[in-house]
């Protein structure tokens, strides 16, 4: 097993998996066990703010393992993504038990004041944390299958299928909106005590959390990595490139489609169970057709189809957001985000990572074919390995 | 040793790029390090969306903030201190509201933050003042089942917008059926419920009350207003009670011009209808619909008339309408200072102390006051629409004299509420259930 | 009687309607009203205004109904504009005329300022309701015929038992078919609430109010009193019931208007992206903010006219139709020359660049214009309404839909008849052909574009009638055109056509099955699963065009 997640591992990969790693464990322990007026201690406010791009950073790399490598541009991610974090509230909803404003014991609060008497049958269950760590993965992933059933079987591909995917969250943004679902309206699920007995508020928690956060963004990396490096991902990256000559070369395009959609949208599930006790609010907002567009960009930005990239664009897009709606700049931010969509698009369509990979390839290409043989001894991948 | 553990060993080995890793960390973590205030200086956080889809209502409110902290200032500050205000941008976004609130309060450290409109940014924001201990003022008129340590209420409570203007409709107009419609989100079910009980408690029956619910922004209303002309036809005097919101209100009501539904025949009483909504549509068609609010810009009281001048000298604009939150920001705000002067303290947790009993003139000729469930009490203003946009005030007959009704957290009329109560003063706790005698939600 | 000749002339010349006759209707309400002249005198009756109060105020349009007064015509009408000024400390109440002369409400003389201390007369909807059944008697004699009519609408709303004299002064002189019909009615309203009517009188009433077969004649059926006799209540019941059953019948050609109008908008505002993404595979994520851009024309050229040209008010939209064409073709034009080009073959690439194009349009305008609902006013021939059968048709619904099928039509013939529509559907149909062919396909390119934005631009200028005028009104269309464009089928107007109709339709028929919000996601679910069947929509192109 081991061997299959790390076979593909360039130097880059590795180097970006221990970075995470390393932020995953350095930031909470700076923020948990350094002094206050520390120089290096990170505070709170920041572990949650970081934890929120580590959640995106998940989400942007389950877009990207569909856009970058099938050529499937999902306008639709951010329902997997919202539909995770609503499993994930369901349980810290039931979590509350009589310490809701009522004091009802099964009830969340929004129930008890709109009158309902008993609990509807499909927040059965999520008391228990197994059962709801089961749905962040299962619902968005059966959400997935079905729709990617219906529609790589019946053929509908690129432009097509973006619109549709945007109907479906426009769908369920409507639908989550309606109080009479049961999932709190417009006001969402919110208020939440604490998880698996910790209180979320805990410095202590919101570490951990962090630290999760960290580890999923370093496993569904390895996941994805390991499924575009995998025989699999050839045959996906040929569908991208062209679509109707894969099938004619005999492959079974719809399976390998619905297979990658329905692992990315269980990918984005577990980022959306992530973020909702980091942020300690879901609410159909998340549904927003904007929200799903926002995320591809991140991906754009950072480079389609590097993996890496896209949990780079994810963090950069992301920290220039808070950075841009404090202070004298509040009121262009749309400017600065709509323009990094256009200016991304035209100059750098492959992207930061994209670009800078093509520049260095360049670069070696003129350099190798002046001195090949320095060139191949400075760069440590082209050093030949003794081991084997 | 694989080639794949080789690979990552070798990987780890590449100082250079580890140095240049960490050194992008550090240059990225300095700009998020506090920036310390001056000490002459009190910061006061403004967390009102200035683009998105609230843009629309919150813009003002940010407005009317830095108006009354440049007026204070101009009065020698606050325990002679200047104020300094803290504008961030929550882009209608409802997790970015939690994530600026943080913001403010850890490093920007306001005293003060004044700020949400809907109730979702509200409930969104809530759990960061409370774990991080600052206070929060809402100017908005909200649905109520709410008081909170830290957050002062001084828009209306249901009781104090919704139950009198249905009190007028039944006492002026005589009205016996109504129609309650909304916009699907929270605000309008909770008082929908709250008026449907009430009305039922008046000996209305439930043939008499149809309540109808369309999305945000729902822009096609034929079918609604006929069904309303249609409900209304029972030979019943019937009159809507519309809990619909913002942008949909001006398709809504020029369907009911178009459609020829005079005020004189089914009068619409709304709840989020202000000068500012109305700035959008042509009024003359909608002349005698009606709204409740505790403020209007037509009311005369020297006050108002001085703090309509200030607004428009303030915008440039001699334009620019005043509305109820704006006039909730003017009381909050002053019933903060003057709780700072009373605490002789800007420490949030004394402050918090202080507010309760704190009394303040608002701009229609009462004097309002923090009650120890966090709201205020205000005067209700029943307003008829006129053809300029503005409001004719039809009830009470004087404004200025206005009876001020307490705000009450809990609504009477709602199954789970009825027993609880808000008391931040005595009993400590903002959701004490008076026959259990327990104070819900504290454990933990 | 009090009668001031030259008083009365020099106020009665003002009232442009009433005219001549109003003398006439005076003397005939006080004649056969049967209510005895009250105590109080005329002038007590008009100092009451300057009580402050609405019961005084709804006493004083009681007795001055009744008055036979030449003044009191005046006095009401003026009170409903907002024209009735009083002053509290003298008593004293004036009539400030539609030529702002002022005169003295009590005697008629003419005063030549209003005292500072004189405020308009506060109004509210119960003493509105007193002035319309008061004005209803006072005008039913009136020259105009549409007035006689209001006028008989608003007695049979209010069958206030005083009314029924003038009526049946009026039914002997009226000459005009719908105006005896209206009077009729009016009056067996009357009678059926006059406690001290005959049952056959009472019978014949409920026959003529069943004859007129709408909402309203339902309304006063219902509203009768327990205590009427049980032929009288029978007869009511039949007639209500017979009554509801044909409203049905018409409550389905209700939803099928309803469906058409929603339809037209649907169309229009879909059309413009069904000719960039049908014809140039464009995917425009900025045509909702083209919308946006048209209706913010038509606020500026309202705004300009209101304050320069205020009598040319109501040819604003027919001055905005060709600049919101010009102005958002321009704008798709450049756009399409700085940004689309680089990116044809990309059409995935092309959404992203034309959203954040969307982003900085809407918060450009929101920068220029503020964040608020602007206000754009429904010129006169927009406002309104008119009855077809037992359904209302508003004007501005009408209107809207007749541009949508001119605006296709002019679009649909553009294709066929033009050398840019030959050109264009050259381009569609294969592109590098048509280029060896001599056609220039980046101008055609940049050309459509600017068509396309173009013909948003001019939706903008017919959904600023119905809708906000806010940055936000493009995002509320865009995935609904995107639904009409994909369910139609791309590359066809026809299918664009068909798709606007069967949503609109389809929405309004389930809307008051399953409520708005939830036939608004039926919709979206059956858009979904028919994708699935038609991946390519109604009307699919067919060929070689089609994969690439």
């Amino acid at each position: 097993m081991p061997h299959i997640l790390t076979r593909s591992l360039d130097r880059r990969a590795t180097i970006f998996l221990a970075i995470v790693a390393t932020v995953g464990v350095l930031l909470p322990l700076s923020n948990l066990l350094l002094p206050d007026t520390s120089m290096l201690h990170v505070p709170t406010y920041l572990m949650t703010l970081f934890g929120k791009y580590v959640c995106y950073a998940v989400l942007a790399l389950s877009i990207d393992l569909i856009w970058g490598y099938c050529g499937i541009l999902s306008l639709g991610h951010g329902a997997f993504f919202a539909l995770g974090g609503y499993a994930m509230g369901m349980y810290l909803m039931r979590q509350i038990g009589t310490r809701g404003v009522y004091a009802d014991p099964v009830l969340p609060d929004f129930m008890v004041f709109l009158n309902w008497k008993s609990l509807p049958w499909y927040w059965q269950g999520f008391d228990m944390f197994w059962f709801a760590a089961l749905m962040v993965v299962l619902v968005p992933g059966l959400l997935a299958f079905c729709f990617g059933w219906l529609a790589f079987r019946s053929r509908v591909t690129g432009v097509y299928l973006s619109i549709i995917t945007q109907a479906m969250t426009y769908a369920l943004l409507l639908g989550f909106f309606r109080n009479d679902f049961g999932f709190g309206g417009n006001n969402g699920l919110t208020d939440f005590k604490d998880i698996l007995g910790f209180n979320v508020q805990a410095e202590g928690t919101r570490a951990a959390l962090f630290a999760l956060s960290c580890l999923a963004l370093a496993i569904s990396f390895l996941i994805c990595r390991a499924v575009v490096g995998s025989k699999l991902g050839k045959v996906l990256i040929a569908i991208r490139d062209a679509e109707s000559r894969t099938r004619f070369l005999g492959y079974r395009v719809e399976s390998y489609k619905l297979f990658v959609f329905t692992l990315s949208a269980c990918i984005a599930g577990i980022a959306g169970a992530l973020y909702v006790p980091q942020v300690g609010i879901i609410n159909p907002g998340e549904f927003a057709p904007g929200n799903s567009i926002e995320a591809v960009i991140w991906v754009a930005v950072g480079g389609r189809g590097t993996l890496i990239g896209a949990a780079l664009g994810a963090v950069a897009v992301n920290y220039a957001k808070t950075v841009f709606t404090s202070g004298v700049l509040a009121p262009y931010w749309l400017f600065m985000l709509g323009a990094l969509f256009v200016l991304v698009t035209l100059l750098l369509p492959k992207g930061i990572v994209g670009t800078w990979n093509a520049w260095r390839d360049a670069r070696q290409a003129t350099s190798l074919s002046e001195d090949a043989r320095s060139a191949a001894f400075e760069d440590g991948a082209v050093k030949p390995h003794m081991a084997e | 040793m694989t080639r794949s553990t080789m690979s990552l060993s070798s990987g780890l080995l590449s100082r250079r790029s580890w140095l240049a890793a960490v050194a992008g960390l550090c240059l990225g973590l300095s700009a998020f390090t506090p920036a310390n205030a001056a000490d002459d200086t009190i910061k006061i956080g403004i967390l009102h969306s200035l683009s998105g889809t609230m843009a629309i209502s919150e813009t003002t409110l940010k407005d009317v903030m830095l108006m009354l902290i440049d007026e204070q200032n101009k009065k020698g500050g606050v325990l002679g201190k200047k104020l300094e205000a803290v504008v961030v941008d929550p882009a209608s976004n409802w997790p970015l509201f939690a994530e600026k609130a943080r913001e403010l309060i850890t490093k920007d450290k306001v005293s003060v933050v004044f700020g949400c409109w809907t109730s979702v940014s509200r409930k969104s924001v809530l759990p960061v003042f409370k774990e991080l201990d600052s206070i929060l003022f809402y100017p908005v008129q909200y649905e109520g089942e709410e008081s909170e340590r830290n957050v002062f209420y001084t828009g209306a409570a249901p009781n104090q917008q919704a139950i009198p203007a249905v009190d007028y409709l039944m006492k002026e107009e005589k009205v016996k059926r109504w129609v309650l419609a909304g916009t699907d989100y929270v605000y309008p079910r909770t008082t929908n419920k709250i008026l449907e009980a009430y009305l039922k408690s008046k000996g209305v029956s439930q043939d008499d009350i149809m309540i109808n619910y369309t999305p945000f922004g729902h822009s096609d209303w034929q079918t609604i207003v006929s069904d309303i002309k249609k409900f209304g036809s029972a030979g019943k005097k019937t009159a809507v009670v519309s809990t619909i919101n913002g942008d949909a209100n001006v398709p809504f009501y020029k369907e009911l011009g178009n459609q020829g539904i005079k005020a004189t025949d089914i009068p619409v009483v709304a709840f989020s209808v202000g000068e500012e909504e109305l700035a959008g549509i042509d009024t003359k068609p909608l002349v005698g619909h009606l709204a409740a609010w505790n403020y209007f810009e037509s009311i005369k009281t020297p006050a108002n008339t001085a703090f309509i001048k200030e607004w428009h000298a303030f915008t440039k604009n001699p334009k620019r309408t005043t509305n109820d939150p704006m006039e909730a920001h003017y009381i909050g705000f002053h019933m903060w200072v003057k709780a700072v002067e009373k605490a002789k303290s800007f420490d949030p947790d004394k402050v918090i102390e202080a507010l309760p009993g704190i009394k303040q003139a608002n701009l229609t000729g009462g004097v309002s006051e923090m009650l120890p469930n966090h709201h205020i009490t205000k005067p209700v203003f029943i307003g008829e629409i006129q053809g300029d946009g503005q409001f004719n005030v039809v009830s009470p007959d004087d404004p200025t004299k206005a009876r001020l009704v307490p705000g009450d957290a809990w609504s009477d009329y709602l199954e789970g509420s009825k027993d609880l109560e808000a008391d931040w003063v005595t009993l400590k706790c903002g959701n004490y259930n008076k026959i259990t005698k327990k104070c819900g939600g504290q454990g933990s | 009687m009090f009668f001031n000749s030259d008083v009365s002339r020099r106020i009665v010349g003002r009232i442009k309607r009433a005219g001549a006759i109003l003398a006439l209707s005076v003397t005939i309400c006080s004649g056969w009203s049967g209510v005895p002249a009250h105590a109080a005198s005329f002038e007590d009756d008009v100092a009451l205004f300057a009580a402050r109060s609405f019961a005084d105020s709804e006493t004083a349009v009681s007795h001055l109904q009744v008055s036979g007064n030449p003044l009191a015509y005046p006095i009401i009408s003026a009170l409903k504009d907002g024209r009735l000024y009083a002053d509290e400390d003298s008593k004293k109440v004036f009539i400030k005329g539609t030529d702002s002369k002022i005169v003295d409400a009590a005697n008629g003389q003419s005063v030549a300022t209003l005292p500072d201390s004189a405020s308009p007369v506060r109004l509210n909807n119960r003493l509105r309701r007193t002035i319309d059944a008061a004005l209803g008697s006072l005008t039913l004699l009136s020259p105009d015929v549409a007035v006689r009519i209001q006028a008989a609408q608003s007695v049979f709303k209010n069958h206030e038992e005083s009314s029924l004299a003038p009526l049946d002064a009026a039914l002997r002189n009226e000459t005009n078919d719908t105006a005896r019909k209206a009077l009729a009615a009016a009056r067996a309203a009357v009678v059926l609430f006059k406690t001290d009517a005959s049952e056959a009188d009472k019978l014949d009433a409920v026959a003529t109010i069943k004859a007129r077969g709408d909402q309203d004649a339902l309304a006063l059926l219902s509203g009768l009193p327990g205590d009427a006799s049980p032929a009288v209540t029978r007869a009511a019941t039949a007639a209500m019931t017979s009554i509801k059953g044909n409203l049905a019948l018409w409550s389905t050609v209700q939803n099928a208007w309803y469906g058409l109008s929603l339809g037209s908008v649907l169309l229009l505002a879909a059309i413009g992206l069904a000719i960039t993404f049908g014809v140039m595979g464009v995917i425009n994520m900025a045509h909702g903010e083209m919308v946006m851009v048209g209706a913010y024309t038509t606020f500026v050229v309202q705004e300009t006219i209101r304050t320069s040209y205020p009598a040319a008010f109501d040819y604003s939209l027919l001055i905005a139709v060709p600049l919101a064409f010009v102005v958002a073709g321009a704008i798709g034009v450049s756009i399409e020359r700085t940004i689309i080009r680089f990116l044809y073959g990309r059409p995935l690439e092309t959404l992203l660049a034309t959203w954040g194009l969307s982003l900085i349009l809407q918060q450009a305008v929101r920068t220029i214009f503020g964040p608020n609902n602007r206000e754009v006013g429904n010129p006169s021939w927009m406002s309104g309404a008119f009855d077809l059968g037992q359904i209302t048709i508003t004007y501005n619904r009408l209107w809207i839909l007749c541009f949508a099928l001119t605006v296709f039509v002019i679009l649909l013939a553009m294709l066929r008849f033009t050398r840019l529509g030959l050109e264009m559907r050259a381009v569609t149909q294969n592109r590098r052909m048509a280029a060896s062919m001599g056609i220039a396909t980046s101008r055609v390119d940049a050309l459509t574009f600017g068509l396309g934005s173009g013909i948003a631009g001019v939706a903008g200028v017919a959904l600023s009638q119905i809708d906000n005028v806010s940055p936000n009104l493009g995002q509320s269309y865009i995935i609904d055109s995107f639904m009409v464009v994909v369910f139609g089928g791309v590359g066809n107007l026809w299918g664009t056509l068909i798709g606007a109709f069967t949503l609109g339709i389809a929405n309004k028929f389930l809307e008051p099955v399953a409520g708005a919000v939830l036939g608004k996601i039926a919709i979206l679910v059956l858009i979904i699963l028919f994708i699935q069947k038609r991946p390519r929509g109604l009307f699919a192109l067919k060929g070689r065009a089609v994969d690439a």
